[in-house]
Formats: structure tokens, C-alpha cells, sequence
């Protein structure tokens, strides 16, 4: 697999062959697709009884009617987001597959980019029966925030890729010794993002550090839709450019991390 | 004709590199305190195949994975079909291919899968038919439809092969290719090698422990020792200077550090 490969062309052919080997996958194992729905639907199923809970007994989250189990959904598209991109890339760990693509024509944003497709594709096996669910047992309809939940989707999605790029990388420099930084880096995000209270509860000092995470601006964003009906638009943009830089961060780090790998010759061992 | 008409007719090492496969250049790699490969240089013409030997932690496989851009160098220099790498690699990869125990094909997806995508990365024509070929020359039609993971170790090698072979590579690079099959097996596999190369001109360099393959096999042999090359000549020659009437004693040789039986410390 070739670095520096932006301005050679990407070539849609090498993506779609990788994006096949992964839905062979898929489509070869029961299990692994009733896990991608078991935890979503998990979730919404007790978040959605905790809001009803809460909302009968609290005037705030009455009137707040959502903003839980829209934080549960948007938290999923977060955190399955990276889950799908990532577990997609460790695949070719587990099955010692990587030494055989880095010696083919792929080239590392092809790489990147099958990934990210994946997500897609897995994220949409399990979210989408998720908002279903909550449509149908809690009466919260998420496709009715409208033109900004793309807006919230995509910088959430964004960050996820981001967050995936950098621990593949980590992966691929270090092994699979560095493996629960995959499941794990993204429950550090979890309280400075504010999924479930606003970042005025913060600590003024932290209230920067969570300013500086892309989610934060969605989860503020949606409750800022649900509460006050108001869409910010000012907070997407804002998470958009943080976002933009965040993914040429992450996938610089991701070159360096594999140049490193190259150097220690962590691609030929790949274990621990 | 003068000498320096001989010299100006000799290729110069550009044209040499240019026409070579392989050209590898004071290749050093060093992991920490250990140097892996100590300062090598060879360089393996097109079409031919080339045996690399050495025991355990002779820096086979450390220079294999040098020349495929998998390990860059410490210092030195490797040109592939022309091209350095890795820095011009994508130049080359599409056109060389390898097989290694380091490396697996996934196991949940059958022979086809693997095999189908794999020729999609390599952008080859005609794949259904190169499939079929390819299970045809290699005896994968029994098994083409069933997981990876559910074959015999000799079936899984077969596969790996049949992949190193999907792009119709100019270059391939074996480490071991025939290290699981059974006797029988692994003749069909070399005379499979052996036709491949002739058919298609291609440059095969091979690590291996089994000295009659490489006997069999290579027009030449490079014996590796500690990081450095010990040896390197055709099998017959090699065997000629060591006095032996196999390579498997000219390997014990090397590696018990003894010349014509004699310990070297004891001469």
C-alpha cells in the first residue's frame, strides 16, 4: 500500500473490492449482524423507559420531551460510527490480512475510505431499526428534527471517522496489544461532548476543552432544537471546520503511524 | 577492442538496476541493538529464479519484506522492476505479488471471495476467468466454495499461491511456499513454479529450508548468516566450493561455521 496518494488518483475499483470483502464478511456470519442491532436496540430500550420515567416526575424534561433518547441516538451514530469503521480494520488484523493489502495496489486513503463506507453501511443496519423502535415504543420520532439531523449526522460521523483513522493507526504501529483503545478512546469523549446535559454544567475551564470536540456542538445543537426550537447553525459550521482539521490530523497521524509501523516492522508481526 | 572499449560496451550499474528485477544496494536493517540485515547488495536479472537461504534469524524474510516496501530500510537502497522503493512503489506493486506465513487470507470468506477480491485489487481482467484457470491449474475446484478457514494447511498454501499468482506477476516473492504440503503436493507446486516462470519470464525469489527445492528450483543461491550474505553463486557452484554433494550440507556448513567439515576455529 502506497503513501502520499491524494493527488495520484483514487481508484473507486480498489475501493469497491474492499467494500465486497467486507460485506462477504458480513453476510457470512449471523451473529456478527445481530450485534450490530442487539446493542442499539438495547439502549433506546432503557434510555426510552428512564425518559418516560423522568418526564413523569420532572416539569424540565417534560417540556424537554426527547432530549434524552435523541442524546441515546446521537451518541449511537457517535460511538457505532467509529465502532463500524474501526472493527471493519480489525478484521484484517485478527485475520493477519494486512500484510497482504499493504503489498497490493490499495493505497492507504482507499483503504481509509472502504472504512468509512463500511461504517456507513453498519451504521445503517443498526440505527435505523434503533429510531424505528423509539418511534414505535417511546413515540420519539428523530426523523422529525428534519434538515438538521443530517446536520448533526454528519458532523457526528465526521468525528467518528477521525477518532478511527488515528486508533487504526495506533493499531497498525503497535499491534493488536493496542487493541481496547478501539473500544474504549471513545468513552473518554463521552462526558466533555455533553451527550446528556448541557456545557454549562462544566466547570468554566472544561467548558473550552468540550468546545473544542465537534459532538458538543451537535448534542447542543439538538437540544437546542427540542427545547427551544431553534436550529444553531452557527454550531454546525463551527463543528464542521473543527472537524475538517480534525480529519487531515487523523489521517496525517495515520501515514506517520504506518511509516512507523514500516520502520519497526510491526506489519510483518501484527500480534501483541 | 581496448580495454576501455570493453568498458564502455560493459552495462553500467544504471543499466543494470534498469534491467534487473531486483536490485538491492548496502541494504542494512537495524531493530534496536539488532542488525537484522548487515550491508547486502545483489541484484536478481529478469527471469530468473533466485534461493534464499539461512537459518533462523538470518534476515531471509527481513529482506524479502524490505524489497516488498512492508519494512523500510535503515539505510541502502532497493529497486523493484525499476522503480525504488518503497517511494515509487505504485509503480510496481500491481505488477509483483508474494506469498509469506506472515500473512493470511481471511478465513470467514470462501476461495472465490478471496480469490475474487484480490483480483479486483490487482485490477485483473477477465476475473471469473482467471479464477477458473487458476483453480483449474492449481486444484482448488473442489474446494473453491467453502471458507478459508474449514481447508487442510496444504489447501490454504495452494490458495496463497493461487492469490500470488492472480495478477500474473513479473515479480514473485515466496517465503516458505511449499513449507506445509505434503511431498507429492509440493513437487506439483514446483513444476507449477518452474512452468510459471518460463511461460511468463517471471523473476521468482524464494526463501526456503528445503535445500532440494532450492536445488531443484534456482539457477542461483544467496546464503544468509547473521544479516550478511555468506555466500552466492549457482547451487552447483556453491556445492563445488564447499566440497559437498548437497546444499543441505553446504547450509550446515554455514551455519555450524565450518569450511570442506572442518570448524573454521579449528583450521
Amino acid at each position: 500500500m502506497t503513501e502520499l496518494s491524494l493527488h495520484r488518483g483514487i481508484s473507486v475499483h480498489r475501493i469497491g473490492a474492499m467494500i465486497l470483502r467486507y460485506w462477504y464478511l458480513l453476510m457470512s456470519s449471523w451473529p456478527r449482524l445481530l450485534e450490530l442491532l442487539y446493542w442499539p436496540a438495547l439502549q433506546v430500550i432503557t434510555w426510552g423507559f428512564l425518559q418516560l420515567y423522568i418526564a413523569e416526575n420532572a416539569n424540565f424534561f417534560a417540556r424537554a420531551g426527547g432530549t434524552l433518547i435523541g442524546a441515546v441516538i446521537l451518541w449511537d451514530i457517535l460511538f457505532r460510527g467509529q465502532l463500524g469503521f474501526s472493527i471493519s480494520f480489525l478484521e484484517e488484523m485478527w485475520a493477519r490480512n494486512i500484510g497482504n493489502l499493504m503489498m497490493s495496489p490499495l493505497r492507504p486513503i482507499e483503504f481509509l475510505l472502504s472504512l468509512m463506507v463500511m461504517s456507513l453501511i453498519r451504521l445503517a443496519i443498526g440505527i435505523i431499526p434503533m429510531t424505528l423502535l423509539a418511534l414505535v415504543m417511546f413515540h420519539f420520532n428523530v426523523y422529525a428534527l428534519g434538515l438538521p439531523l443530517i446536520a448533526f449526522f454528519c458532523n457526528l460521523i465526521f468525528t467518528s471517522w477521525s477518532v478511527g483513522i488515528f486508533v487504526s493507526g495506533l493499531v497498525l504501529r503497535n499491534g493488536l496489544g493496542a487493541e481496547s483503545i478501539v473500544w474504549t478512546l471513545m468513552f473518554a469523549i463521552l462526558p466533555l461532548a455533553c451527550v446528556y446535559y448541557p456545557v454549562s454544567v462544566l466547570p468554566v475551564w472544561l467548558q473550552y476543552v468540550a468546545w473544542a470536540l465537534p459532538p458538543t456542538y451537535a448534542f447542543e445543537g439538538m437540544r437546542a432544537l427540542l427545547i427551544e426550537n431553534t436550529f444553531r447553525a452557527d454550531l454546525m459550521l463551527d463543528a464542521l471546520a473543527i472537524n475538517a482539521a480534525l480529519l487531515v490530523a487523523s489521517f496525517a497521524a495515520f501515514l506517520a503511524l504506518l511509516r512507523s509501523a514500516k520502520r519497526n516492522g510491526s506489519l510483518l508481526s501484527g500480534g501483541e | 577492442m581496448t580495454e576501455n572499449d570493453k568498458a564502455s560496451s560493459r552495462p553500467t550499474v544504471a543499466e543494470r538496476s534498469a534491467s534487473a528485477a531486483i536490485t538491492v544496494e548496502h541494504l542494512v536493517k537495524v531493530y534496536k541493538q539488532t542488525r537484522a540485515v548487515d550491508d547486502i547488495s545483489f541484484s536478481l536479472p529478469r527471469g530468473s529464479i533466485t534461493g534464499l537461504l539461512g537459518g533462523n534469524g538470518a534476515g531471509k524474510t527481513t529482506t524479502i519484506a524490505m524489497i516488498m516496501g512492508l519494512v523500510l530500510p535503515t539505510s541502502g537502497r532497493v529497486q523493484v522492476l525499476g522503480h525504488r522503493m518503497p517511494a515509487e512503489s505504485a509503480a510496481v506493486l500491481g505488477r509483483m505479488n508474494f506469498e509469506s506465513p506472515y500473512v493470511d487470507m481471511p478465513m470467514r470468506l470462501t476461495v472465490r471471495q478471496n480469490l475474487t477480491v484480490f483480483g479486483k485489487l490487482y485490477a485483473v481482467k477477465h476475473l471469473a476467468g482467471r479464477i477458473a484457470e487458476l483453480a483449474d491449474d492449481l486444484d482448488l475446484t473442489e474446494f473453491i466454495d467453502r471458507a478459508n478457514g474449514k481447508l487442510s494447511a496444504g489447501q490454504k498454501t495452494r490458495v496463497a499461491l493461487a492469490k500470488a499468482l492472480i495478477n500474473q506477476p513479473e515479480l514473485l516473492l515466496l517465503d516458505e511456499p511449499t513449507a506445509s504440503l505434503d511431498p507429492d503436493t509440493a513437487d506439483w507446486v514446483r513444476a507449477h513454479l518452474e512452468r510459471y516462470r518460463k511461460e511468463n519470464n517471471a523473476t521468482i525469489l524464494l526463501a526456503s529450508h528445503n535445500m532440494l527445492e532450492v536445488e531443484r528450483l534456482c539457477d542461483r543461491v544467496i546464503i544468509m548468516k547473521r544479516g550478511r550474505i555468506e555466500d552466492d553463486d549457482t547451487p552447483e557452484a556453491i556445492m563445488a566450493r564447499y566440497n559437498r554433494t548437497t546444499l543441505e550440507e553446504v547450509f550446515l556448513d554455514v551455519a555450524r561455521g565450518r569450511v570442506n567439515g572442518v570448524k573454521e576455529a579449528a583450521r
